[in-house]
This record gives C-alpha cells, sequence and structure tokens, in this order.
C-alpha cells in the first residue's frame, strides 16, 4: 500500500486543459463553460456508448486515450455507459460494415434522447480507405442520422473531445 | 530441397526477408501428408487462404504456411475450376477449420466434409457469390440479410445460454461471444467472428504496391507497424529489393514502439480488470506520454504508413534519438516500480493466478503464436535465434531475449507483458545508439507475375502476408493474417476452467484483434 501510495503522490495531478490552437486558457474557458451547458441542457453528466462498427481499432485506441489521466473526460462530466439506454450519444467509429449495419441500428433505435451521434475517424465519416463494397456501407450516416463528424486516421483525442461538445452544443 | 522427407521440393524465397520456403503439392494427399509431418514434429499451421487462377493456369489455388523450425514453408496446392475441392485439414491442425471456411466463403472453394458453417459470411452476400473470383464484380446490390449461426448447444439440467455481442460494454470493437453456464462456471464458450469484414483483401486487388500498402497498415490499427512490415516484406520478397540497413532498423525501432504501447496498455487495462484502477491511471498515463512521443517525433502516435514498401518514410535525427533513450530510461524505472506494486498486490495476483490458464501442449495444437503462447513457456519468437532459425535482419545483429513463463495463465500473461517492455526499451536503446548511416528507401520496380510472403514478429504475435502480383505488375492477390486466427479458439479453451465475471479479465489478457482477424 505504502509504494502505491507514495506513487500516486509522486505522480500528482497530470489532467491537463486539452490543448487548442486559440491558446489553452481560452480552451480551459470553454471547457468550464461547456461542462456548466450540459449540466444545464442534460441535467446531469453527458453519457455515451460507444459503437465500433466497423473500425481497424485505431479510433478506439483515441478514445481510450479519452479516459487516461491526462485528458480525463469524467473530469468534465462526461462519461462512457455500457447501454444505449443509458446514453446521450453515441460515438460511432467506421466503416459501418454490412454484418454490423443491423446492430448499429438497433443501437440506435435504443439510444435516449437527444440521440446525438458522432461519426468518428476518415471511415465513420466518409468511408476511408474502405469507402463502399460488397462489405461495408461506408460512412456512419448512410446508416443512422449523424450529428457531428470527426476526421483523422486516427483522430486525436482532443479532436474526439471537441466533436463531443460540438454534438452537446448544438 | 526437402522437408521431413516428404517428397515434396521447396525453393528458398530470395532477399532478406524472414526465411521462407515455396514448394508444390502435386495432389490433396500430398498436401496432407506433408500437414501431418509438421504437425509431428511440433510445427503450425501459421496462415490459409485461396486464390482465383483461372485467368492464369485455368483453376484455384489453396495456399497453406506452415511454421517450422527454419521459417516458413509456403505450399500451395492447385485445384480444377470445376471441383475445386481439397482434404480437411481441421483434423490435423484445428486452427485450419476458420481459415478454411472464411476461404470457402470468399473465393468458392471448399474443405471436403468437416465444418462447413459459413464465417464470414452473415448474410450480406449469397452463398453462391464470391468476392474474390476475379469475375464476382462488384456485389454492392445484394440484399442484407442476416443470417442465424448454428451454435454447439450444451444440453443438461440448470444449463443456459448467454449471449454476448456483437456489440460489448466497454470500448471495444465488435464480436459475437457464446456462453454456455451453470449458474456462475462457464462449460463452453463459443464465438462468432466477422462482424468487422470490411472486404480488404478485395480492395487490395488491382491496386499498385504503394496504395495497397495505406490498406496494410489500417488492417488491424493497433499493429498498424507489424502489418505494413509484413507487407512491405511480401512485396520486397516479390520484387526482389533489399530495403537499406538504416530502414530495417527504423522499422525495427517503430515495431517495438508500437509493442511497448500495446504493452502498457494492457498492463493498464489488466489492473482495471481486476478493480486496481491506480494501475490503470498509472499505464496510461505512461502509454499518453509514449504515443506524444511517437506524435513528436513521426508524425503520428501510432506510426501509420511510416513503414512503406522498399524502406520507410521518414528519417529521425540525433535529437529525436536521444529523446528516444530517455523516455526508454525513464519509463523503464516507472514501470519496474509498478511492476513490484503489481507483483505484490494480494487482491491483484490472487484475480491474475490460475486464472485463464492454457498449457504449452494445448499452444501448440492450436498453432498459436506470440505473447499468448511464449505464457505457455513455449520458445517462439520470430526476432530471436532458437535451434534451427536464424532470424532476418536487423534482428539477428539485435539478439532479442523472448520472454517465458511457464504458467499460461492470466498472470504469465502480464508478466511476459511486463518482461517483453524491458526487453524492447533495451532494443530501443540499442537501435537509437547504433543506427547506421544510410538510404531510407530503395526503389521498387514491380516484378509482373511474382510473389512473396512475409512474416513479421508483432506485439501479438505473428503477421504473415502473402502476395502475388498480376501481368501487370498490380495486386492481383494479398491476404493478411493476424495471429488472433490461432488465438481466438485458444481463448474458448482459456475460459473452461473459470466462471463469468473472470471472462473480461481472460480476455483482456489476450487482447485479440476483431477487425485484423475479420478484415
Amino acid at each position: 500500500m505504502i509504494p502505491m501510495l507514495r506513487r500516486i503522490l509522486r505522480t500528482g495531478i497530470v489532467s491537463e486543459p486539452p490543448p487548442a490552437p486559440a491558446g489553452e486558457r481560452e480552451m480551459a474557458r470553454e471547457m468550464s463553460r461547456m461542462s456548466d451547458e450540459i449540466l444545464r441542457i442534460l441535467g446531469r453528466a453527458l453519457t455515451i456508448r460507444a459503437v465500433d462498427a466497423g473500425s481497424c481499432n485505431g479510433c478506439e485506441l483515441e478514445i481510450h486515450a479519452l479516459n487516461n489521466p491526462c485528458t480525463n473526460l469524467e473530469g468534465y462530466g462526461i462519461k462512457f455507459v455500457a447501454s444505449p439506454r443509458h446514453a446521450d450519444l453515441l460515438l460511432v467509429t467506421g466503416p459501418v460494415t454490412k454484418n454490423m449495419a443491423h446492430a448499429l441500428k438497433v443501437a440506435y433505435d435504443c439510444t435516449s434522447d437527444p440521440k446525438l451521434v458522432v461519426a468518428v475517424g476518415d471511415c465513420g465519416c466518409t468511408g476511408g480507405v474502405f469507402g463502399e463494397s460488397y462489405a461495408s456501407c461506408g460512412a456512419v450516416e448512410n446508416v443512422i442520422p449523424v450529428d457531428v463528424r470527426v476526421p483523422g486516421c486516427p483522430p486525436t483525442p482532443q479532436a474526439l473531445l471537441a466533436g463531443i461538445l460540438a454534438a452537446v452544443r448544438r | 530441397m526437402r522437408f521431413f522427407d516428404e517428397p515434396i521440393e521447396f525453393d528458398k524465397q530470395p532477399g532478406i526477408g524472414s526465411p521462407v520456403w515455396r514448394g508444390h503439392a502435386d495432389n490433396g494427399e500430398a498436401l496432407q501428408a506433408f500437414a501431418v509431418a509438421v504437425h509431428r514434429t511440433d510445427g503450425r499451421l501459421a496462415a490459409l487462404w485461396g486464390s482465383d487462377e483461372r485467368l492464369r493456369s485455368g483453376g484455384f489455388r489453396l495456399h497453406c504456411v506452415f511454421g517450422i523450425d527454419a521459417g516458413h514453408a509456403w505450399l500451395s496446392l492447385d485445384l480444377p475450376a470445376d471441383r475445386p475441392t481439397y482434404p480437411d485439414l481441421a483434423g490435423i491442425f484445428p486452427a485450419a477449420n476458420r481459415m478454411q471456411r472464411a476461404t470457402r466463403d470468399l473465393v468458392g472453394i471448399a474443405h471436403e466434409g468437416g465444418d462447413q458453417r459459413p464465417w464470414l459470411r452473415h448474410g450480406a452476400w449469397p452463398e453462391d457469390w464470391f468476392p474474390l473470383r476475379h469475375d464476382a464484380g462488384e456485389g454492392t446490390g445484394f440484399t442484407n440479410a442476416p443470417s442465424d449461426y448454428d451454435f454447439v448447444q450444451v444440453g443438461g439440467e440448470g444449463a443456459h445460454e448467454i449471449p454476448v455481442g456483437p456489440i460489448h460494454a466497454g470500448i471495444i470493437e465488435p464480436g459475437h461471444f457464446r456462453f454456455s453456464v451453470i449458474g456462475e462456471r462457464l462449460l463452453r464458450l463459443e464465438q462468432r467472428l466477422g462482424y468487422q469484414h470490411k472486404g480488404v483483401e478485395k480492395l487490395f486487388v488491382g491496386k499498385n504496391i504503394a496504395d495497397g500498402a495505406r490498406l496494410a497498415g489500417r488492417i488491424s490499427g493497433d499493429s498498424t507497424c507489424a502489418c505494413a512490415w509484413a507487407y512491405a516484406m511480401a512485396a520486397e520478397a516479390a520484387c526482389g529489393v533489399s530495403p537499406p540497413p538504416r530502414a530495417l532498423m527504423l522499422r525495427a525501432l517503430m515495431l517495438e514502439r508500437e509493442r511497448v504501447a500495446n504493452h502498457l496498455g494492457d498492463l493498464g487495462a489488466l489492473g482495471n480488470d481486476a478493480a486496481l484502477a491506480f494501475g490503470f491511471s498509472q499505464f496510461m498515463r505512461l502509454k499518453e506520454d509514449w504515443l506524444r512521443l511517437n506524435g513528436k517525433l513521426f508524425g503520428h502516435r501510432f506510426m501509420m504508413d511510416r513503414i512503406v514498401p522498399g524502406g520507410v518514410a521518414l528519417d529521425l535525427e540525433a535529437p529525436g534519438l536521444s529523446s528516444i533513450v530517455e523516455q526508454c530510461d525513464g519509463i523503464g524505472r516507472e514501470v519496474k516500480e509498478l511492476k513490484k506494486i503489481y507483483d505484490e498486490h494480494a487482491g491483484l495476483q490472487d484475480r491474475f493466478a490460475t486464472t485463464g490458464a492454457i498449457d504449452a501442449a494445448l499452444a501448440r495444437e492450436l498453432s498459436l503464436s506470440g505473447l499468448a503462447a511464449r505464457a505457455t513457456g513455449l520458445i517462439l519468437d520470430g526476432r530471436a535465434h532458437r535451434t534451427g532459425y536464424t532470424p532476418p535482419p536487423p534482428w539477428a545483429m539485435l539478439g532479442v531475449r523472448p520472454a517465458t513463463d511457464e504458467r499460461g495463465d492470466v498472470a504469465a500473461r502480464a508478466a511476459v507483458r511486463f518482461a517483453e517492455t524491458f526487453e524492447s526499451l533495451r532494443l530501443l536503446r540499442e537501435i537509437a545508439v547504433g543506427l547506421p548511416d544510410g538510404e531510407l528507401r530503395a526503389e521498387l520496380p514491380p516484378l509482373a507475375g511474382a510473389q512473396g510472403l512475409g512474416a513479421v514478429e508483432g506485439w501479438r504475435g505473428e503477421v504473415v502476408v502473402g502476395l502475388q502480383l498480376d501481368g501487370e505488375g498490380r495486386l492481383a492477390r494479398v491476404h493478411p493474417h493476424d495471429p488472433s486466427w490461432q488465438a481466438w479458439p485458444a481463448l474458448e479453451h482459456a475460459v473452461m476452467k473459470d466462471i463469468v465475471p473472470d471472462f473480461p479479465l481472460i480476455n483482456k489478457s489476450f487482447n485479440l484483434s476483431y477487425s485484423g482477424h475479420d478484415s
């Protein structure tokens, strides 16, 4: 136990305001405004259900990074949940494979209002290198309605965070 | 040359890639006899796929790659166009089961008898249409009609099923797990995969070698360096080109950085799945530092598209190399401290020890490779010397020490990850200090009709890529093979002595790729 506590103390708090081209302080102000807004609009934390509808798993690595102590997503009142029924927002990576199209539609139908959808990555936005084929439906919006698109291969955790906040702001 | 006194002549694949011998079986019986001989000598089935050769030779071709002491034996068998079938190999190598079914779904050449359930085809295209046949067309007009799957049923009083997926509870790829249980005790796990099938192999067809590399780097994002290297190695072997020494060293540097990034993430996630959130925070912080330096030095956090056919697409200068050495020292110290905490944490070790155990005999039987195989005590690492095997450059001169552990359980897979992290940090320091001068990339003029095979020891296990060029030097057929093909069935075995709540931990301890398998 003591080595663990020593490690925790020595590490300190590593969470940081997300870097933004407009300047860090401005982004930090924006973040705190956003968490207030999330509370005002939704009445509590924003909950996200991540759905991998066919990605190469590169996007998932960066979605995982949202939960690391540096990005510290939960610090903004945003957290991932296990069921779409508990979720305000679907974070969907693609391309949507033909074999996942049905499951994605069911997950969308089960998602609670406001039922926001963020399409993640070049593949989620356009189909990317995989496009549309006998096995792929391509972009997420070909299967369910999409509110915000976050391109990138994969998008950085900061870009993902900005996309999630843009969806809430709508 | 010949192997195991079998009457099949093999020729060494030219070039400096991993050692491969190519041979051709005259008929199904000869192939079967060779497979039996490989199995008898504790060899593996490394990959299996099919190709449509009707435009070139009038029929179809089955390709089997066997892992043998000396490297890989790539054996092909020609099949007639009107009746393209071959003997079922799953009775010799159980790993053949799903590969054969996928080959039937995609190319329409089938094994005789045995398990004939579809594997990658879930009803998005009809049973008599095969995407990898040259006359298949695009196949975009079919009705997507998801089909049921014939799971093996477990009977008896109190036995019931828990269906999980394709969408899982965490931030994870899709797949379906069917648990048969009594109370909390697991009787059987059966997987249904293929949800991530994106038609990658069809997308390769007709592309030039450079464009194919971009696709190869997106087969399994967490193994982008391993896949890109195996693809490049196959293309280089086909075209008879050797990448320059500096490029090979830089590839090794990227592959080891990929290995460390994944091991750090998995060690954190293993702590998390055993309710030690401290471990998750600490390792994810280290992983983030690691990825940020990747972003700074390579312009991409996962180094996608930096390994290219012929060499590498970027160079590192002295300041970059010294920041790598510095980071290896710092992270090495921290991981050492965290290892001690993990080792001495009774609650954690209680969850890890004896959970999800498989033994070396089973690992061999299932043709398992990579860290899960080494965690049963098998010394199987494409980067390391072993009896009868010399690794390809640059590994031979680096002297990789493979990490093994004989327990075969979650604890062993965690221990191998720790040991491999330390070894990779050592290798990274050596590479950064001794990086040879020279060119970064060799020209790669495509050689019409040529074929090549590449094999790379990725962080998860052995990635194999088989490649054929057409008459114009474009890609006629590329088959990428992720080590998860052999490891998914091992997971089915590993859970059998445990309870349902242990599954997430056991699953994480393997951390297999869905996308790499389904591609």
